[in-house]
């Protein structure tokens, strides 16, 4: 199972998950109403070191999202008892800030607009990939631990500096198109975890679809010629069947 | 019969004709009345004219030739026809003369008009048990006579008899004569709505091609009939393309489904854990390629159904537009193709920048697909330009194109061109590209970049948009 959902490892890094010093202690909530498709998820976020407990209908998931503590929590928009919009709403009205991600099968273009300002943070339509869904969940997880750096990024001897927009690596400077640099602004503020085309897309780009097709993966491939050509250690690892991450491999 | 009648009265039209008869029937029993009524009072006052004149004549030859002159003229005028009746009495009201056999009691008493009709004998008819009812002015002489000139209301009465007849006998020709011609009209209009769902019925046990009757007149009903057979064949178009577009899914979908299929066999099959591996992820790239397919799909009928138009606003095409061409440029260099631009700036229209954005993504992509390797230029252009009516965004590639009879059928769902079958793709592309076209009320215009140039002719697809109407 571990495979299907983070076919990430390639055969020589051994069978250690690269992300599992980040999230080994996530603790997430499912609100899901459909069993089986809860069953899967839990199982899957088990397998990627993530502790997922489930909620099958709106009144309970606010109840477990009020009363236990949570890193993350996945809300199906769809719900019976209490939808989960209204379940997200009031969890922010009783003072719970955990980052939510809102799964929605509506048919809807504008329900990610109306998700957020419901109060989710991050917004998946079905149907999805699981690693996209997991990728996403970890980016959330561990935005709550961490704030955003106000002054620059740094991994290995690669360092992004967001004041001057600067980079340089090993001390020496990298030049870089603007959009490069938000692309490695982004990977580096998620280093260490799986970044997926989407959310590149996302929030490189400001689109919020599927690409499709390798027009992202030409970007990250320029880009890591420009951070690694002339340095030995890989910094910037493709993540095959999901996408990408920034990792100094000490 | 009675259930056909009891429809009928079940129909509109005749209880509207019923409501007429009803309404008409009252206002001419009114206008009866009053004519009759009128025409009464008229004649009294004539009667009454009349014997005033009369009185005084009597009065004048009383004056003149004493009773035996008054005697003689009364004598003379109730020999005529139709004559008045006279009546001279003695002071106890005994019938001295006259054409009069007895009166009612009481006539006599008072002087002046009878306060009401009276009850009366005619001379000539003293033996009959008859009565005639009549009005007179009573006179009092000087010498205790009392003489009474009076009328028979025997013809006013008749007269009043007659005109009421003869309305009402008009009236009953007219109410039946209405009745006829309502039920002709009901039971026409009840035939034809028989015959409509009729027709309906068939349409509803699934043979759409059924249209409705149209006579030749153009009334209401045809109209109706003329709208509802149009919206029978839109829906039978729709129908159709649905039934089309179910098919190439089901079709489509069946060829990645038994591939994934035979991947899972032959990954359950396989002992070497790499090599399972491998097959597994396969798997995994293969349901991806699907999902991605569902939500192409889902995207299109999303857009076509138009539940977007709320998220319509101002955007700057121009950065939509230069933003596709940065995001694209790495990948077109990758397949060997120069990206150029030439972008009006500042363009701005209203609509969707996700949707617009996804459309031009989709250009880019297929310019770049079909292009790359071609015997054509290896470039590509984006052009931004607007004039008075429109705002036009062509991608421009010089790869192999469509042919001018295949262009309306590549934005169909699923249809690609067998040269293309061999590209990665999902046949979904220019689909969502004209559904978006159509929800921002422009269209996808597909033509030769080289139409002289047969071998790589080139396509050229263009976003048009409306130019806003301030």
């Amino acid at each position: 199972m571990e495979t299907s959902t983070r076919p990430d490892l390639s055969e020589s890094d051994g069978a250690k998950r690269p992300a599992d010093a980040m999230v080994s202690h996530m603790k997430i909530l499912v609100i899901e109403d459909d069993l089986e498709a809860a069953a899967y998820m839990t199982k899957a976020f088990r397998e990627a070191g993530i502790v997922a407990d489930h909620a099958s209908d709106g009144d309970s998931g606010l109840f477990m999202g009020t009363e236990n503590s949570y890193d993350v929590m996945v809300i199906d928009r769809m719900l019976p008892r209490r939808d989960g919009l209204s379940v997200i709403s009031e969890l922010r009205k009783r003072g719970v800030n955990t980052p939510v991600l809102i799964l929605s099968a509506l048919g809807q273009v504008d329900d990610r607009v109306t998700g957020l300002r419901a109060g989710g943070d991050d917004y998946l339509p079905k149907p999805y990939a699981f690693s996209e869904l997991l990728a996403r969940v970890e980016v959330l997880g561990r935005r709550k631990g961490a704030p955003e750096q106000d002054m620059g990024y740094r991994v290995g001897d690669l360092e992004l500096d967001r004041l001057s927009h600067e980079v340089r690596r090993a001390g020496k400077e990298i030049p870089l198109q603007p959009r490069e640099f938000r692309l490695l602004e982004y990977l580096m503020k998620n280093a260490g975890q799986v970044v997926t085309r989407t959310m590149l897309l996302e929030h490189v780009w400001d689109y919020h679809f599927d690409p499709q097709t390798n027009v992202i993966d030409v970007h990250v491939s320029r880009l890591r010629s420009k951070i690694e050509r002339d340095f030995d250690k890989p910094l910037l690892k493709t993540i095959r069947g999901a996408g990408y991450m920034i990792k100094d491999e000490a | 019969m009675l259930t056909r009648f009891r429809l009928m009265f079940r129909s509109t039209a005749v209880r509207l004709s019923g409501l007429y008869i009803l309404l008409f029937a009252i206002c001419a029993a009114f206008l009866v009345f009053y004519v009759t009524a009128m025409s009464e009072r008229i004649l009294a006052q004539q009667t009454r004219d009349n014997l005033v004149q009369e009185v005084s004549d009597i009065q004048r030859a009383f004056d003149r030739g004493g009773l035996n002159g008054m005697l003689r003229i009364m004598e003379r005028r109730a020999r005529q026809p139709g004559a008045n009746l006279y009546v001279v009495a003695g002071p106890n009201g005994e019938i001295v003369a006259g054409n009069v056999a007895s009166l009612q009691p009481g006539v006599l008493d008072e002087q002046g008009w009878t306060r009401f009709p009276f009850s009366y004998r005619p001379f000539s008819e003293a033996g009959s048990g008859r009565e005639h009812m009549a009005i007179a002015n009573v006179v009092v002489m000087d010498n205790g006579l009392r003489v009474m000139i009076g009328r028979d209301l025997g013809e006013p009465g008749r007269f009043r008899g007659i005109v009421r007849r003869a309305l009402m006998v008009a009236l009953t020709i007219m109410g039946i004569g209405a009745l006829f011609i309502w039920f002709g009209i009901g039971r026409n209009a009840l035939k034809r709505i028989d015959r409509m769902s009729g027709a309906s019925q068939k349409i509803m046990a699934g043979d759409l091609s059924q249209r409705l009757p149209v006579g030749r007149s153009g009334d209401e009903f045809d109209r109706l009939s003329e709208s509802l057979n149009a919206m029978l064949g839109r829906i039978e178009r729709l129908n159709e393309g649905l039934r089309q577009v179910s098919d190439n899914i089901a079709h489509d979908l069946k060829t990645p489904l038994t591939r994934l299929r035979n991947k899972a066999a032959d990954a359950l099959n396989e002992d070497d854990a790499a090599h399972r591996r491998v097959a597994l992820e396969g798997i995994i790239a293969e349901s991806d390629q699907l999902i991605r397919t569902f939500n192409a799909l889902l995207m299109i009928s999303r857009v076509e159904a138009g539940s977007i138009v709320a998220e319509m606003s101002d955007i700057d095409l121009s950065a939509i537009s230069a933003d596709s061409c940065e995001l694209y440029e790495p990948a077109a260099e990758e397949a060997g193709l120069t990206l150029e631009t030439a972008i009006e700036p500042g363009l701005k229209i209203r609509g969707n920048r996700e949707l617009i954005g996804q459309a031009m993504f989709n250009l880019l992509d297929n310019a770049i697909k079909y292009s790359a390797g071609s015997k054509g230029e290896p470039t590509l252009r984006v052009v931004l330009s607007a004039d008075a009516e429109s705002v036009r965004l062509s991608v421009c590639d010089n790869g192999p194109g469509v042919p001018p009879d295949k262009r309306g059928e590549v934005v169909k769902r699923f249809v690609r061109l067998d040269a293309s079958r061999s590209k990665p793709g999902t046949g979904l592309g220019l689909s969502l590209v004209e559904a978006v076209m159509e929800l921002h009320g422009g269209a996808l215009v597909l033509a030769a970049t080289h139409p002289e140039d047969a071998e790589a002719p080139g396509l050229t697809a263009t976003m048009v948009f409306p130019v806003r109407r301030p």
